[in-house]
C-alpha cells in the first residue's frame, strides 16, 4: 500500500478519504444541533445557525450531514468484511480441493447468485424478514461475495500450479495451512485491489437501500436517506440534497482513486515484501 | 570455410552489416552494452553468445534500431549493405526489408488471430513489394520447408507445432529478401530434434540465398554447429571474437574457457568445472575488467582499467591483458564410480505405472506400463522431449498425480500416489526439486522459513532447531547463512535453485526427484548446481531421479538412463551404454540431434 501513496492519485485519494472519514466519525461530536429538532422553517436556504439551511422538516442540514455518514460507512465496511470472509473461504477452497465435484457445486451455486439482480434480491430479502442493520449487512454481502469468490478462485488456481504449492501439498500441509500460509499472502495484493471496488459496490447498495426507504428509517440521519427525503424541497434548498450527495461522491471517488493507484503499483512492486 | 581467417565468405568488399562503437544504456544511467563492434560479411553467420544479463539481446535489438522500454541507444554507427543508417525509429523502413528479426518465442511472435499467410503478406504489404503477394508468400513457405498448399497457408498459428511456427517466423523474416537476419534464441523453446532441423534449414538458406545472420544464443554447443564466427559477450562487452572452430578449440579469454568447461557433453562426458562467483549485473560492473572478480589469472592491472579488445591474429580478438597465459581447455574425463551398492534392496520400485491427464475431451494417456527401480544412492535419469510424460511420472512419485494403474514401492512399502494418503515418514523420504526457480519458492516467505518448514513438519524439529537447521543447510548448498532472512525475489535464479535443494534436504530424504532443475539456468550456473547435486549424492547417499531433456546433463550426472517416448520407456541401460550404443531409433534420433561442442576445432564436422 505505501507505494500507492507515492502516486499523485493515491495522495489525492487518501486526503479526500481522510476528509470524508473525519466528517463521518468526528462529525457527530461537533454537530451544532440535534438531528431531529427543527431549527427553522422547512426547506429554507442558509440562515443564521444553519449554514446549509434546513431540510423538509426544518431540521439543520449541516448537523444531519455530520451525523449521516456513520451508518453507510459502517454497514458498507462490515458487509465487505463479511463478503471476503465468505469469498476467501469458498474461492480458495474450491480451487484447492481435490474433490472436483465440490468445486463444481460451489461455483455453480456462486454463479446462480451472480445472475440475480442485486437490488431485487435485497428488496425481496428485506420485504421477507424486515429491515435491520444485520439484514442489510448480510444482504449486501450476499450480493457482493459471488463475484469476489470467482476472482479469488481464479487467482488461487494460478498460484496453485507453482512449485511452492506443490511442495506444500507433497509434504502434506492441511487445507487451512495451504490456504493461510501458502495462498493467501500471494493473492492479498489482488484481493486488496478488488476490495476497493467491492467497497464501492457496498456503498452504492447501502445508499440505494436508504434512498429507497428500506434501509435506515426516519428520523435517523443518513446521506442516502437525506437525498431521498429532500427531493421535494429541491427548489427551495438544493443544499439539502447537494451536501449529502457530495459526501457520497467524495467517498466513492476517493476509494476509487486509492484502489486504482494501488492496482497500478501491483505490477511494479513485485512480490517482495 | 572456417579456415578463412576473418574475411567474410563472399568477399566483395562491402559488409552486410557493420556496427561500431555501439553503446546502449538504461535511461536511468548505467550502460547495458558498451564498445560493441560487429562486422558481418554477406552469407556469414555470427554467433553472439552470452549468459543472461550479458547484453546479447539488447545488442540484437539495437541492430534494428530498437530498444525496449527504459533502454536507450546512446551511440553507434550502423551500416547495412554498405549504406549508413541512423539507429532510431527512422530505421522503420529498413526493418523487415534490409534487416529482419526472429524472436525467441514463435508462439507469441505470431498474431494468433491472423492466418500464417496473412502474417507474411502483411510484411510484403508494409514494404510495398511488387507482384502477387499471395504467390510470394506461398513461395516463402516452400523456402522454409513448409507446405505451400493453400490449405496450409490458411492455417492459424495454433494449428502448427512449435517448430512449424518458428519456420513461419523465419519465412516472415525472409520474405522481403533482407541482407541480414537477426535471430534471438530461435530454437531455445524447441526440442532437440526440431532444433536440429531448424539449424539445418538456416544453414541451407544462408548457402542458397547468401543471407547474413546474427544468431543470438546462450548455447555454445548450438552455435558451434552453424556459426562461421563467434562473439562472446560478458557484462555488456564482447570479450572474445573469432572464427568458430579456432575460438572453441583454443579459447583465449578465461570466461570463454570457463563457459566451455561448464557445458555438459554427451559425446565426451567430462567433469564440469564451474567458474567461481556469479555474473555482475548492470550498474554494478567494476572499473577494470568485468570478469576480474571471478578470474584465476587476475593481476592488479586487470582491476585498474578495462582492457581493450586486442587483435591477436588469425582473425581473433580478445579483451584480456593476459590472454597468452590462459591455459588450454582441458577435458577431465568423467570417472563414474558406481555408488549404488549391489545386492541391496531397491530404494524405489515402480511397476507398470499408468497415468492419465483429465482434459475436457476426456482422459489422455500420459504414461503407460512404466517399470523401473532406483537403488539407494543411485542417480537415474529419465530423458524425453516435452510431452513424453516424464514430469507426470515424477509427480506421481512425489504424491502429486493420482495414477490409474500399477504400483510404487518405497523401501519395500507400498506408496500411494497421493501425498495425503502417505505417512509422515513416507512424505519425508521423497522430495521434489522444481524446474522453475521463479516459482519454486513462496515469494512471501523468507528463505529461512521455506527451508525450516519441512524440517518442522516432517522431522518434528522445534522452532529454533528448525531455524538452526535451515542456516546449516544454506551453508551446505554453498550459500551464506545470512540470506535466511531474505526473500526469494532478492536472489538470482541459481541461488533460488540452491534454496530449493536445501528445502528438499531439510526433510533428510532418501530420494530426491529433480525435475529439469537446471533447464532455466545459465550453463555456468547449471555446472555449479550439477556439481552440488553430485557432491550431495556422494556424502548423503541420497538417490536421485533426474528428469531432463538434455543428454549432456544425463552424461554428466546419471548412472542409468531411461529414454521415454510418448509415455513409454523405449530404451534403458547404463548411461555409457545407451549414449555410446543406442539401440532404439528414437534414442538414436535424439542423440544425433543433440548439440555438442565436441569435435569442433579438431575437425570441421559441422554443416556449411
Amino acid at each position: 500500500m505505501p507505494a500507492a501513496l507515492r502516486t499523485r492519485r493515491g495522495v489525492l485519494g487518501i486526503i479526500v478519504l481522510a476528509f470524508v472519514l473525519a466528517v463521518a466519525f468526528v462529525g457527530p461530536f461537533v454537530a451544532p444541533h440535534p438531528i431531529d429538532v427543527p431549527v427553522g422553517p422547512p426547506g429554507s436556504g442558509p440562515i443564521p445557525g444553519a449554514p446549509l439551511g434546513t431540510d423538509f422538516l426544518g431540521r439543520d442540514v449541516l448537523s444531519r450531514v455530520l451525523h449521516g455518514g456513520v451508518s453507510v460507512l459502517t454497514v458498507a465496511a462490515v458487509s465487505v468484511l463479511l463478503t471476503y470472509a465468505l469469498a476467501l473461504s469458498i474461492g480458495m477452497f474450491a480451487a484447492l480441493t481435490r474433490r472436483r465435484w465440490l468445486d463444481t457445486l460451489l461455483m455453480a451455486t456462486v454463479e446462480v447468485l451472480i445472475v440475480l439482480p442485486p437490488l431485487l434480491l435485497l428488496l425481496v430479502l428485506i420485504s421477507g424478514v424486515g429491515t435491520s442493520t444485520a439484514v442489510m449487512v448480510i444482504g449486501v454481502a450476499l450480493v457482493l461475495f459471488p463475484g469476489a469468490a470467482r476472482i479469488i478462485r481464479a487467482a488461487t488456481l494460478e498460484v496453485g500450479t507453482t512449485g511452492y504449492i506443490e511442495s506444500a501439498i507433497s509434504r502434506g500441509e492441511r487445507m487451512p495451512a495451504l490456504m493461510r500460509r501458502e495462498v493467501l499472502p500471494n493473492i492479498t495484493p489482488m484481493v486488496l485491489a478488488d476490495g476497493g471496488v467491492r467497497f464501492l459496490g457496498a456503498i452504492f447498495l447501502v445508499a440505494s437501500l436508504n434512498f429507497l426507504g428500506v434501509g435506515s428509517q426516519p428520523p435517523s440521519a443518513d446521506w442516502g436517506l437525506m437525498i431521498s427525503e429532500n427531493r421535494q424541497i429541491l427548489q427551495t434548498n438544493p443544499l439539502a440534497l447537494l451536501a449529502p450527495a457530495t459526501m457520497l461522491a467524495l467517498l466513492t471517488i476517493s476509494v476509487n482513486l486509492l484502489a486504482d493507484s494501488y492496482a497500478h503499483t501491483l505490477g511494479r512492486s513485485g512480490a517482495g515484501r | 570455410m572456417s579456415g578463412v581467417p576473418s574475411s567474410p565468405p563472399v568477399a566483395d568488399g562491402t559488409a552486410a552489416l557493420s556496427v561500431s562503437g555501439l553503446r546502449v544504456g538504461l535511461s536511468s544511467g548505467p550502460a547495458v552494452v558498451d564498445e560493441v563492434d560487429i562486422r558481418l560479411g554477406r552469407g556469414e553467420i555470427l554467433g553472439l553468445v552470452g549468459e543472461s544479463g550479458s547484453g546479447k539481446t539488447t545488442t540484437a535489438l539495437a541492430l534494428l534500431g530498437y530498444s525496449g522500454p527504459g533502454v536507450e541507444i546512446w551511440e553507434g554507427s550502423l551500416e547495412l549493405d554498405g549504406t549508413g543508417v541512423a539507429m532510431d525509429e527512422s530505421m522503420r523502413s529498413s526493418r523487415g526489408a534490409v534487416i529482419s528479426y526472429v524472436s525467441q518465442n514463435p508462439g507469441r511472435a505470431l498474431n494468433p488471430a491472423l492466418r500464417i499467410i496473412d502474417a507474411i503478406e502483411d510484411l510484403l504489404r508494409a514494404h510495398g513489394a511488387p507482384g502477387s503477394r499471395e504467390e510470394v508468400a506461398r513461395k516463402m513457405l516452400d523456402t522454409v520447408g513448409l507446405e505451400s498448399t493453400q490449405a496450409f497457408a490458411r492455417r492459424y498459428p495454433h494449428q502448427l507445432s512449435g517448430g512449424q511456427q518458428q519456420r513461419v517466423c523465419i519465412a516472415v523474416a525472409l520474405s522481403c529478401d533482407p541482407a541480414v537476419v537477426v535471430l534471438d534464441e530461435p530454437t531455445t523453446g524447441l526440442d532437440v530434434v526440431t532444433q536440429a532441423r531448424i539449424l539445418e534449414e538456416l544453414v541451407r538458406l544462408r548457402d542458397e540465398q547468401g543471407i547474413a545472420m546474427v544468431y543470438v544464443t546462450h548455447d555454445l554447443a548450438v552455435v558451434s554447429n552453424i556459426a562461421d564466427r563467434i562473439a562472446v559477450m560478458y557484462a555488456g562487452r564482447i570479450v572474445e571474437e573469432g572464427p568458430a572452430a579456432s575460438l572453441l578449440a583454443t579459447p583465449r579469454h578465461p570466461y570463454t574457457r570457463g563457459l566451455l568447461a561448464s557445458i555438459p557433453d554427451h559425446v565426451n562426458p567430462r567433469r564440469l568445472d564451474p567458474m567461481p562467483g556469479t555474473a555482475v549485473g548492470v550498474g554494478e560492473r567494476p572499473t577494470g575488467c568485468s570478469f576480474a572478480p571471478r578470474c584465476g589469472q587476475r593481476t592488479d592491472a586487470c582491476t585498474a582499467a578495462m582492457p581493450a579488445l586486442e587483435e591477436i591474429g588469425d582473425g581473433r580478438a580478445v579483451r584480456c591483458l593476459h590472454w597468452e597465459k590462459t591455459p588450454p581447455s582441458e577435458s577431465v574425463p568423467l570417472i563414474r564410480s558406481s555408488r549404488s551398492r549391489a545386492g541391496e534392496a531397491p530404494l524405489l520400485a515402480v511397476e507398470n505405472l499408468r497415468a492419465e491427464h483429465r482434459t475436457r475431451e476426456g482422459r489422455v494417456l500420459a504414461a503407460a506400463d512404466i517399470s523401473f527401480e532406483i537403488m539407494p544412492g543411485a542417480c537415474v535419469a529419465l530423458v524425453g522431449e516435452s510431452g513424453s510424460g516424464k514430469t507426470t511420472i515424477a509427480r506421481a512419485i512425489a504424491g502429486l498425480h493420482e495414477i490409474s494403474g500399477g504400483t510404487i514401492t518405497l523401501a519395500g512399502e507400498s506408496l500411494s500416489s497421493l501425498s495425503y494418503r502417505r505417512t509422515v515418514d513416507q512424505r519425508r523420504a521423497v522430495q521434489l526439486v522444481f524446474q522453475n526457480p521463479a516459482d519454486a519458492l513462496n515469494p512471501r516467505h523468507t528463505v529461512g522459513d521455506a527451508i525450516a518448514r519441512p524440517a518442522r513438519i516432517l522431522r518434528g524439529l522445534g522452532r529454533s532447531a528448525s531455524i538452526e537447521e535451515a542456516r546449516r543447510l544454506l551453508e551446505r548448498v554453498r550459500l551464506p547463512a545470512r540470506i535466511a532472512a531474505r526473500f526469494p525475489s532478492e536472489l538470482s535464479g541459481g541461488e533460488r535453485q540452491r534454496v530449493g535443494i536445501a528445502r528438499a534436504l531439510a526433510a533428510e530424504p532418501d530420494l530426491i526427484l529433480c525435475d529439469e532443475v537446471t533447464s532455466a539456468l545459465d550453463v555456468s550456473v547449471q555446472a555449479a548446481v550439477l556439481a552440488l547435486l553430485d557432491e550431495l549424492r556422494d556424502e548423503l547417499g541420497v538417490g536421485l531421479l533426474f528428469i531432463t531433456h538434455d543428454l549432456g546433463v544425463v552424461a554428466t550426472v546419471a548412472d542409468e538412463v531411461m529414454v521415454l517416448e510418448k509415455g513409454a520407456i523405449c530404451e534403458r541401460g547404463r548411461t555409457e551404454q545407451v549414449l555410446r550404443h543406442p539401440q532404439h531409433p528414437y534414442t538414436q534420433r535424439l542423440l544425433a540431434a543433440a548439440p555438442t561442442v565436441a569435435g569442433v576445432g579438431s575437425d570441421s564436422g559441422r554443416a556449411g
